[in-house]
């Protein structure tokens, strides 16, 4: 008799439970009340924090947990292996679920919206496979977890069914087809070339196992998948188009699931399949920093200029998470342990926005920043949170923002890299500058506006969960390490990666 | 008994598809309740005989007791006994699905096409399991008569569709017969062991290459290869709709497994022009995987759609053949179950469809999943695996072949399994959009009731295809070991 509650057997269950919740809710979703079914959902959520934080303890003692289930393909396993690095996203995945979930029932009732079935089940499949790419031990079992979370994230972002969807959707699965069947390619030439497909910390492509112009196309077809997922101009247009879904949708795809998933893969690929010193040999490392570089700059100027609240928030994600992929290819530890952290803490504070503004469309029905003036009056609660996420995201201090850009800094400080340091310093300013006109709007003295008159807090099933995601982002700031340890996880998997460097 | 079950596997269908009219003549459904028994026969044996095969190896068995090389045998190894059971379960499935099709008050006319679906089973089994040359050829033939019957039965237009197979089909054979004809003139045997014996003493080399003349175009119409294809578009169309599944999902299938035991398991990779071939044989598959895709999506009848994305696999099956190491091979054969799975599940979602609103065009499929939850997941499911998402067979199947593409080094191959996955995508994805997205329209619903969106009958072969797509994909490992058991000694 297997014993279900192994440590080892705690990854699959994380990711059957969210599984098996889409599918009950695929299947009855539309036989039971809605209460029933969002109680799947809600139940679901907790049953995989509960899975997840588990194994927090054993990652942090140093043990690996190991899983592998049966032969995917000739030769490699369906394995699991949990590692510092991939607990981190899986907490902010299993965390940002159970609140999201909560959003999205005031959200999707507040707004009426129809096919709720569909996007709950899809909602699931997206954390299904979010979970499974955080645990995979392998290259095919992360790429069958990253195909999955690009297809179950197509339905919601058509979710409104109208032409304007359709549109955005093609978009959406030209761009992450194209680049994932390219990576296909690449994980074939690399296990054709390395015969092993397993992550190692530090990468396991040995020098001169691929000659030159080879390493940089076969990096490239690799890594694609990774930056189109994350945004990095000039792959980046499918995510403003993505803007059409609704706004609970926005906050999974831009702050928990699948941009996270794009830094996730680069991460993987750079550190764990490549190695800092192949990435550094065949330029590949250095020609994405630079791309970010410009996409970190380039995104912040366009945002300026959307006075659509969440296609000003979308273009912030681009530049954002550019800071993970620079924080990756920076090639240090702390830069690492940076890169990692900002996916905690770009996820708590950009899903707060996002909450935030699909707040103010739900009460309000207002898209345009210029017509929120004196909203801070009716909605202060909801106003405090958006205003202190822009604040984190600008990276001040004692916000979350701040720790992990911090390691960044420091990450290329170290490698002598004053242009990095200058754009990540530049960049703060610029965020400051793109997201502090809403709050002043917002805010603005002396105007009471009418328009705005009836109009109070937006319900509590939305207003709870971005202040909880608020607060959050404040308390890691301030420790990082409160509750589950991420910061002291993100360093160990920096200098996991690292130490047989050093 | 066991000792009989590779000729009882063939015999069954073919008994009842002789007995069926009589017997339907007796009593009305007398005649289609034996056909379905019998080859639900037929599929428990070739299971029984998969696991004979993989605990105890190759089945010879001579017929009727006349040893090889004079008599006819029948040749079951590991290969063989996969595909038999992944054939004969079909072909039940569809027996079963066809119940819904036939016009009720022409009981004669129902068990006629229901006996013709017994044959064309019956020769299907049969050139997979046989082991003689000549005897290819008389399986050959009844697999082709019963599907130009098959095929004219579907109405005015299906007539047509089928005198123009049948007049490529007739070219086809004539060639086969061509072939084995000057390659019994130089060997003096039909055995295919025993021909392989007397080729391999070399001095053949001409008659061999005249033979491949012959049987790679023989082969390549049969299977609807690029650019053999014209004939089959039409008649996967127009084909007796409760049939169906069975015609596009099997029946290009078989004459590729007899093309690849012509080139590795008769001539085997000695030959001299081998690697002629197999370039070849690459250029036809590269340009049906690219043509196939490229018509399919100009179509707007589903029907046609999947008959030219049918151009297409095809084209990855004998991409298989041309990269020729045995994982590659095994890539080819995967998919060719894989594949009978997809296009058979496509072709019941299809035949549901129609048979719920009599219409196969995919601009009026607005939004059916609200009606049809169950028909539209496989119809997903079915088509994220002809794309090759994981974790369906089809990703697994593209896995082997790009792998031993890339262990020849033919880099030009996975590239182009790259831009036909893209392609599928394109036409999967609209009719997905379609189903899901589209502004649903007023469709007469023709079979109506509370409980179930479709009678049994149409929903077990839907869920069977569903559960095997994934299952494939998910144990693909098990099967490619059954594979590689005979195909670690032939290939590059």
């Amino acid at each position: 008799m297997i014993n279900l509650m192994a440590l080892e057997y705690r990854p699959l269950i994380a990711v059957l439970i969210s599984l098996t919740a889409s599918g009950l809710i695929y299947v009855l979703g539309e036989h039971i009340r809605p209460n029933a079914r969002e109680g799947i959902t809600l139940t679901a959520a907790v049953l995989k924090i509960a899975a997840v934080y588990s194994m927090i303890p054993a990652v942090l003692a140093g043990k690996t947990i190991k899983l592998e289930l049966f032969s995917i393909v000739k030769g490699v396993s369906f394995a699991f292996n949990v590692d510092p690095a991939g607990m981190v996203f899986a907490c902010v995945a299993s965390t940002l679920w159970i609140l999201t979930s909560i959003y999205s029932i005031g959200y999707m009732r507040g707004h009426g919206e129809k096919n709720q079935t569909g996007y709950y089940a899809a909602f699931a499949m997206c954390l299904c496979a979010a979970t499974g790419l955080c645990f995979a031990a392998n290259l095919i079992t992360f790429f069958i977890f990253f195909e999955v979370l690009t297809v179950a994230t197509y339905p919601l972002v058509v979710h409104y069914r109208d032409a304007e969807g359709t549109v955005s959707g093609r978009k959406y699965l030209a761009y992450t087809l194209i680049s994932g069947q390219i990576f296909f390619a690449g994980i074939v030439i690399i296990y054709a070339t390395a015969g092993t497909m397993d992550f190692v910390p530090g990468g396991f492509i040995k020098e001169g196992m691929l000659p030159m112009p080879w390493a940089l196309i076969v990096f490239f077809m690799m890594v694609g998948a990774g930056i189109v997922k994350a945004g990095v101009m000039p792959l980046h247009s499918w995510l403003p188009a993505a803007m059409v879904a609704p706004t609970p949708v926005s906050a999974l795809l831009h702050a928990v699931a699948v941009v996270k998933a794009g830094a996730f893969c680069t991460l993987r690929v750079v550190l764990y399949v490549f190695g800092p010193e192949a990435a550094k040999a065949c330029h590949g490392a250095d020609i994405l920093a630079w791309m970010a570089v410009f996409t970190i700059i380039v995104s912040s100027f366009i945002a300026m200029r959307k006075y659509n609240l969440k296609a000003r928030l979308a273009f912030s994600t681009v530049g954002q998470l550019s800071y993970i992929i620079l924080g990756i290819c920076i090639l240090t530890p702390y830069s690492t342990a940076g890169a990692l952290y900002h996916i905690v803490a770009h996820a708590f504070m950009k899903i707060t926005l996002f909450m935030a503004a699909g707040a103010i469309f739900v009460t309000t029905h207002k898209k345009d920043i210029r017509e929120m003036v004196g909203i801070g009056r009716r909605m202060p609660v909801t106003m405090m949170a958006f205003t202190a996420a822009s604040i984190g995201i600008a990276g001040f201090p004692f916000f979350v923002g701040f720790v992990s850009k911090a390691n960044i800094i420091m990450g290329a400080v170290a490698m002598g890299k004053p242009v990095f340091v200058a754009t990540l310093i530049a960049s703060a300013l610029l965020a400051l500058t793109y997201l502090m006109p809403v709050v002043f709007i917002a805010f603005k003295k002396n105007v009471d506006n009418p328009d705005f008159a009836e109009y109070g807090e937006a319900s509590y099933a939305m207003l709870i969960p971005l202040v909880i995601t608020a607060v959050i982002s404040i308390i890691l700031g301030i420790a990082p390490n409160a509750g589950l340890h991420l910061f002291d996880l993100s360093l160990m998997a920096g200098n996991q990666i690292f130490t047989p460097l050093m | 008994m066991t000792e009989n079950i590779p000729v009882l596997i063939i015999l069954l269908p073919l008994c009842s598809a002789l007995l069926c009219l009589a017997l339907t003549a007796a009593g009305k459904n007398l005649g289609i309740i034996f056909v379905k028994i019998s080859c639900l026969a037929s599929f428990m044996l070739s299971c029984i005989q998969l696991q004979m095969v993989v605990t105890g190896g190759t089945i010879h068995y001579a017929i009727g007791n006349y040893a090889a090389p004079f008599g006819i045998e029948l040749v079951i190894d590991s290969l063989n006994a996969v595909l038999l059971v992944c054939f004969s379960l079909i072909g039940f499935l569809t027996l079963i699905f066809a119940d819904n099709f036939g016009d009720r008050k022409r009981p004669m006319l129902v068990g006629g096409a229901c006996a013709e679906t017994a044959l064309l089973i019956t020769g299907l089994l049969g050139m997979t399991s046989t082991g003689d040359v000549f005897n290819l050829y008389v399986f050959l033939e009844i697999t082709s008569l019963s599907a130009y019957c098959l095929i004219s039965l579907g109405g005015s237009r299906g007539v047509v569709s089928a005198f123009r197979y049948m007049l490529v089909g007739t070219i086809a054979a004539t060639f086969y017969l061509l072939g084995i004809g000057v390659l019994y003139a130089v060997t003096g045997t039909l055995n295919m062991g025993d021909m392989k014996e007397i080729l391999s003493q070399g001095g053949h080399d001409d008659a061999m290459l005249t033979a491949m003349c012959f049987l790679i175009p023989a082969f390549g119409i049969k299977m609807a290869l690029f650019p053999f294809h014209g004939w089959q578009p039409s008649a996967y169309t127009h084909a007796e709709p409760g049939s169906r599944p069975l015609i596009t999902g099997v029946m290009g299938k078989v004459p590729a497994i007899a093309m690849f035991r012509f080139i590795y398991c008769i001539y085997g990779t000695d030959f001299r022009f081998v690697r002629i071939a197999l370039i070849i044989l690459g250029v036809f598959s590269v340009a049906g995987m690219l043509y196939g895709s490229l018509m399919a999506m100009g179509q707007t009848d589903l029907r046609k759609v999947l008959a030219y994305s049918s151009v297409a696999q095809m084209g990855y099956i004998s991409l298989g053949f041309a990269i020729g190491t045995p994982i590659a091979l095994a890539g080819a054969f995967l998919h060719m179950i894989g594949h009978a799975f997809m296009k058979g599940g496509l072709f019941f979602c299809t035949g549901a469809i129609r048979y719920k609103y009599g219409t196969t065009d995919i601009n009026d499929f607005g939004r059916i999943y609200k009606q049809m939850p169950l028909t539209c997941g496989l119809l997903t499911v079915a088509a994220l695996s002809m794309i090759g998402i994981p974790p369906t067979a089809g990703f697994f199947s593209k896995w082997y072949l790009a792998l031993g593409a890339a262990g020849q080094q033919d880099w030009i191959y996975i590239a182009v399994l790259v831009i036909s996955s893209l392609l599928n995508a394109v036409y999967f994805f609209r009719l997905i959009e379609k189903v899901f997205i589209r502004q649903s329209s007023e469709l007469k619903m023709r079979w109506k009731s509370e409980a179930l969106e479709l009678p049994v009958s149409v929903i077990l072969p839907i869920v069977v295809c569903f559960v095997a797509i994934l299952g494939i994909g998910l144990f693909n490992v098990r099967i490619v070991d059954i594979l590689l058991m005979t195909l670690e000694g032939v290939g590059l």
